[in-house]
């Protein structure tokens, strides 16, 4: 039942709120639900705490972005071939990193996502410091650009993104690789004795989230038309996809998109009712809402709901 | 004429490294003992340069003579930070702990933003701030030479303090086994204490001894922290030794390592280093897990 009504409240949602403005809180809630869902796979399911995934967000949106503006292919086309660069950056990075545990694993991870923010700050042909402008085509569906204050299209465009990734992620929980993640996650020793290949399991994991990180990389370029290594290539990206997975809660189907849309709503609340000031109140508001949501709950929403269902039955 | 060049670079590189060591020292002893990395080191250390800025801007108290003052007080900040916060997560899932610091340090660095503006400040004429050391046609600036002294002198009083005194041995019987350190009678609770207010003093010594060469800013703690987390997992977790010799080891990659591909990618380069290092020892360089 409540699934439904999910899916009834987004698919009005922007036929009730017609001002740009919520609109666009909309499609930052399911851009962001999307990156989460995906970090959720790696993070939550499998359990490697990986700290980099700004590193496919930024390949999705270059890759689409540079070939846009270089060669002329169509952004669809870019987001596919974003997708597959990102699948081919994930094996190489999970090659280099999946020996490592905890700690050493997560730190890995911030280092190489430095260093490919490194490269791409000192690369002109990517567009250096300055970022890259993506140029402006004919609105439509096909040029993956609408234009004017009317943000449904985009809205629409990014819940049936977020909608895939949902349906992917409740099929791998039932199926045979959703029990190998959730196997590895609890003991990679046991699950490796009983003879699941974990180093397999752990690269299909970061393949599948790298996937639609990337995805979710190439609507942010189209929606916003400049990226720049500051804004797609920066560990604060990483950190909050992954902080709106352990807000909502970790390892399960909505947990992800529950963290979102919490953790959007008060930065947005913070910002307007706090924010260009310019004196970072809204920021100081939400690092203590982070750090108290994570002491006292540190089994996120989906944990309190729990909680409170048990209480009552 | 190169060779000067690189021989100024080894030489400021491995003065620096003694204070990325100092820093990573810190942070060491509190995963070793207290099992968790603080993700806001890095704020910390620019809370302590902040207090020895304002000792000297308000007080006139040169950052070396102060030294005490951001010593006792980010000892104490991180007593308060680990009664009122991480106390409550020693046994929650990594993640959580992970966030809790990592919200502490979105906080601590928006509030020296909120409060002293996103400017760079500096101290002006410190006791050693001009002073500089010849070496033949290479230079060795005071303030690094003292800084270097200081986190050396502090690594030595830390290393005798664990190796050698009664409460160091108690402190590493609890990074050993929290429990079976509690059932000798050793109070675990003071211990963890006392590697969160020593962790943390030894970031208010290395903000101190910065503060004379180096301009603090609310952001300085991202790369300072970073660096910090590199080096102690590059040193291999839980060794405090380890630490301060990859602190040195940083210090030195990034200063060569930006004079021979580019400032630019002084620090990418200890990244790279670091993957190397643990693609071959995962544990790190004298880790014990």
């Amino acid at each position: 039942m409540l699934p439904v009504a999910v899916a009834v409240i987004a698919l009005v949602y922007p036929k009730v709120f017609r001002l740009p403005y919520p609109q666009h809180v909309g499609v930052l809630v399911c851009m962001n639900a999307l990156m989460a869902v995906a970090w959720n796979i790696t993070g939550g399911y499998t359990g490697q705490v990986a700290l980099g995934n700004t590193v496919f967000f930024g390949i999705g949106a270059y890759t689409s972005s540079l070939l846009l503006r270089d060669f002329g292919v169509n952004p669809w086309i870019g987001m596919l071939a974003g997708m597959a660069l990102s699948m081919i950056a994930a094996v190489v990075l999970g090659y280099t990193t999946f020996r490592l545990r905890g700690y050493y694993f997560t730190i890995a991870c911030i280092a190489l996502a430095e260093i490919v923010s490194a490269i791409v700050v000192n690369t002109r042909r990517l567009g250096g410091a300055v970022g890259v402008t993506v140029p402006i085509r004919e609105a439509s569906l096909i040029n993956f650009q609408f234009h004017g204050t009317n943000k449904a299209p985009y809205y629409y465009t990014i819940l049936t993104f977020l909608a895939i990734a949902l349906l992917v992620v409740y099929k791998m929980e039932r199926s045979k690789l959703g029990y190998y993640f959730r196997a590895i996650r609890e003991d990679e020793d046991g699950a490796r004795a009983l003879g699941v290949n974990a180093a397999q399991y752990k690269l299909i994991a970061f393949m599948m989230s790298a996937l639609f990180t990337s995805m979710a990389g190439t609507f942010y370029a189209q929606y916003v038309m400049f990226i720049d290594p500051m804004s797609v290539l920066a560990q604060p990206v990483s950190v909050s996809m992954c902080l709106m997975a352990v807000l909502g809660g970790l390892g399960t189907l909505w947990g992800p998109v529950l963290g979102a849309l919490t953790l959007i709503g008060i930065s947005e609340a913070t910002r307007v009712t706090l924010g260009g000031t310019g004196q970072a109140v809204d920021l100081m508001l939400y690092g203590l809402l982070v750090m108290l949501f994570a002491v006292f709950q540190p089994k996120g929403l989906m944990g309190m709901f729990g909680r409170l269902k048990a209480r009552k039955e | 004429m190169t060779f000067e060049i690189l021989a100024q670079a080894v030489i400021n590189g491995i003065l620096m490294g003694f204070v990325f060591a100092l820093v990573a020292v810190g942070l060491s002893l509190i995963l070793g003992v207290a099992q968790i990395i603080n993700f806001a080191h890095g704020e910390f250390l620019m809370l302590g340069m902040y207090t020895a800025f304002w000792m000297w801007a308000l007080f006139r108290l040169d950052p070396l003579v102060s030294l005490p003052i951001s010593i006792g007080a980010l000892g104490l900040l991180g007593v308060c930070v680990y009664k009122l916060i991480t106390k409550r997560i020693l046994d929650a899932p990594r993640l959580t702990q992970i966030f809790a610091t990592f919200g502490l340090s979105i906080f601590l660095r928006s509030m020296a933003q909120f409060l002293w503006s996103p400017n760079s400040r500096m101290v002006q004429n410190s006791l050693v701030g001009d002073l500089r050391v010849a070496l033949g046609k290479v230079y060795v600036g005071a303030p690094q030479l003292v800084a270097a002294a200081g986190a050396i002198l502090a690594y030595g009083v830390i290393h005798w303090l664990v190796e050698k005194t009664e409460i160091g041995r108690a402190m590493m019987a609890t990074a050993e086994d929290r429990d079976a350190a509690s059932l000798m009678g050793i109070n675990t609770e003071q211990m963890y204490t006392l590697a969160w207010a020593v962790g943390s003093a030894c970031v208010g010594l290395a903000g101190g001894l910065l503060t004379t060469f180096y301009p603090v800013e609310p952001n300085i703690g991202l790369v300072f922290g970073t660096t910090a987390s590199v080096v102690i997992a590059l040193g291999g977790f839980g060794s405090i030794k380890g630490a301060f010799a990859a602190g040195i080891i940083v210090g030195l990659i990034q200063v060569v390592g930006g004079f021979l591909i580019g400032p630019a990618f002084k620090f990418a380069v200890v990244l790279v280093v670091y993957l190397l290092v643990v693609a071959i020892r995962p544990q790190g360089l004298l880790g014990k897990y």
